[in-house]
């Protein structure tokens, strides 16, 4: 079995935003809507204090709370984990919204552009009408990972076949693969290294690991 | 450790869901006690009437938040995990048999109807408990508090459209009694999380102060109006009694509505990020530890 996750390094992400640039370029999100985000924390009390960038998003858990209380079965799941939404079937009741502990799901109810009225030329190319009025969310991009794993490349290795956040990390802080491969590099990393996963506690098996430190734990 | 607080109120439920959660509550719960009045041989029809108009007002009003509107079908979909499903199921059922109720005057229909009536409010209890993004939804003290809110609202509704004899006031302080342990025990719970205890300091806003104020005026009045009931000798009850029992109904009823409001739209805060430890970074013994 494969289970795609992804890996957030939390001693490399200096925070530059170019993943989630990366992200709203290629999927072509609304303003306001990023599936893709790095928050820029604060953590401790002066003077004795951290600054700490984050990268969030849909963390593809194996039990999603969204999937669960979606009254219209939209929101799926893939094989390999990925968590879906059929956007012939929901209905936009955000529902989903508010069952992620993430707040990792938007929805739009209009077209919106970056500049006025009118697309620009990328927008007009990009933009989702089935996307307006459901709810929306990271999609592991999906689709190159279907179309590299067709050309036989490996998601997480080859670019072609990874997700664009993963791609454009700057400080190899974001990486992806099949955790199920044991001895992948994914499997490796999270072998050598401390990580979490957040909000654990709901039971909802993420798969987004964060590492911050060495060692096992 | 302290960090930033990243946690947002939540962007997408607005007055016409909470409207569904304060037509359905306040409906389910008249339905009930127009079932107990049926039961006891008192005209029913009227508040059963009322109380599907009330359910029918909440569900319509959430079609006109959804996004997609005309696939509202596909509500149905999931009856195996989702709240919402079971509740519009429930719906389409309860709605044609209280119909039936009315049109026949039937007390059988009536109480079969009053059942799904209590399942469809616990549908919706269940509906803010599953929303694990949302602590002060999450937490289990809001099954009670969506439940004791809605029996409150409705029999407080029935002083207005049924009857304010001493049965239905006694119901009703019941009601608001119930409704006031729920509320403390939920209001004791917010604070397990930054989230949640966000939920707090809108509960302190002055709207809420005044909702909460209106709710303690009407628990005052329903006791007040069960006292002239029980203490004057039927004949001397006259429009003074029955101004403060629908004097009660109103406060009962609005400051219901305007808490579960707040609730829906104001109170409730994703639970967003919360790191549990902070990278190593730098060297020697700079870099932050566990905690």
């Amino acid at each position: 079995m494969t289970r795609y996750v992804m890996v957030a390094d939390l001693r490399r992400c200096v925070g530059c935003q170019t993943c989630t640039a990366a992200c709203k370029e290629g999927n072509g999100t609304p303003p306001g809507v990023q599936w893709r985000r790095v928050l820029d924390l604060e953590t401790g009390t002066y003077p004795n204090v951290n600054r700490v960038f984050v990268p969030v998003g849909c963390q593809h858990c194996a039990n999603p709370p969204c999937m669960e209380v979606c009254p219209s079965t939209a929101t799926g799941q893939r094989a390999d984990g990925i968590v879906t939404i059929d956007y012939e079937l929901c209905i936009g009741c955000s529902y989903c919204a508010m069952a992620c502990p993430y707040d990792a799901r938007s929805m739009v109810d209009h077209a919106e552009y970056a500049f006025g009225e009118q697309p620009t030329a990328v927008e007009a190319t990009r933009i989702g009408r089935e996307r307006i009025g459901v709810a929306t969310k990271c999609t592991f991009c999906a689709g190159r990972i279907d179309a590299g794993t067709a050309r036989g490349l490996v998601p997480g290795q080859d670019p072609e076949a990874t997700p664009l956040c993963v791609n454009s990390c700057i400080s190899g802080a974001l990486r992806f693969g099949d955790i199920e491969d044991k001895d992948g590099p994914i499997a490796t990393l999270l072998a050598e290294n401390q990580w979490f996963r957040m909000h654990e506690s709901e039971g909802t098996e993420p798969g987004f690991y964060y590492i911050w430190d060495k060692g096992a734990l | 450790m302290s960090q930033t607080v990243t946690s947002r109120r939540q962007r997408y439920w607005d007055l016409r869901a909470a409207g569904n959660f304060i037509g359905g509550g306040t409906g389910s719960g008249l339905i009930v006690v127009a079932a107990i009045a049926a039961v006891a041989g008192e005209p029913f029809r009227l508040p059963l009437a009322l109380g599907l108009g009330f359910i029918a007002a909440g569900l319509s009003l959430v079609w006109l938040e959804i996004g997609k509107p005309w696939r509202a079908f596909n509500v149905f979909f999931h009856p195996r995990t989702s709240w919402m499903t079971r509740e519009g199921i429930v719906a389409t059922v309860l709605i044609p048999l209280g119909a039936i109720a009315v049109a026949a005057d039937s007390v059988p229909a009536a109480v079969l109807a009053a059942l799904l009536a209590a399942g469809f409010l616990f549908c919706q209890a269940r509906i803010l408990r599953a929303a694990r993004g949302i602590p002060a939804w999450r937490q289990a003290e809001i099954v009670p508090l969506i439940l004791a809110t809605g029996l409150a609202e409705g029999s407080a509704v029935f002083l207005l459209a049924g009857s304010h004899a001493v049965p239905w006031l006694t119901l009703a302080l019941l009601a608001v009694l119930a409704r006031e342990a729920a509320w403390l025990a939920y209001r004791s719970g917010l604070g397990g999380t930054p989230a949640a205890a966000r939920a707090l300091g809108v509960f302190a806003t002055p709207p809420a102060r005044l909702a909460r104020a209106a709710q303690l005026a009407g628990l005052a009045a329903v006791a007040l109006a069960l006292g002239f009931a029980l203490l004057l000798a039927p004949g001397a009850l006259a429009a003074p009694a029955t101004l403060l029992a629908w004097t009660s109904g109103v406060l009962v009823a609005l400051s219901g509505w305007g808490v579960k409001a707040l609730l829906i739209t104001r109170a409730a805060f994703i639970r967003a990020v919360v790191l549990p430890v902070v990278p190593t970074r730098g060297s020697g013994g700079r870099h932050a530890r566990p905690v």
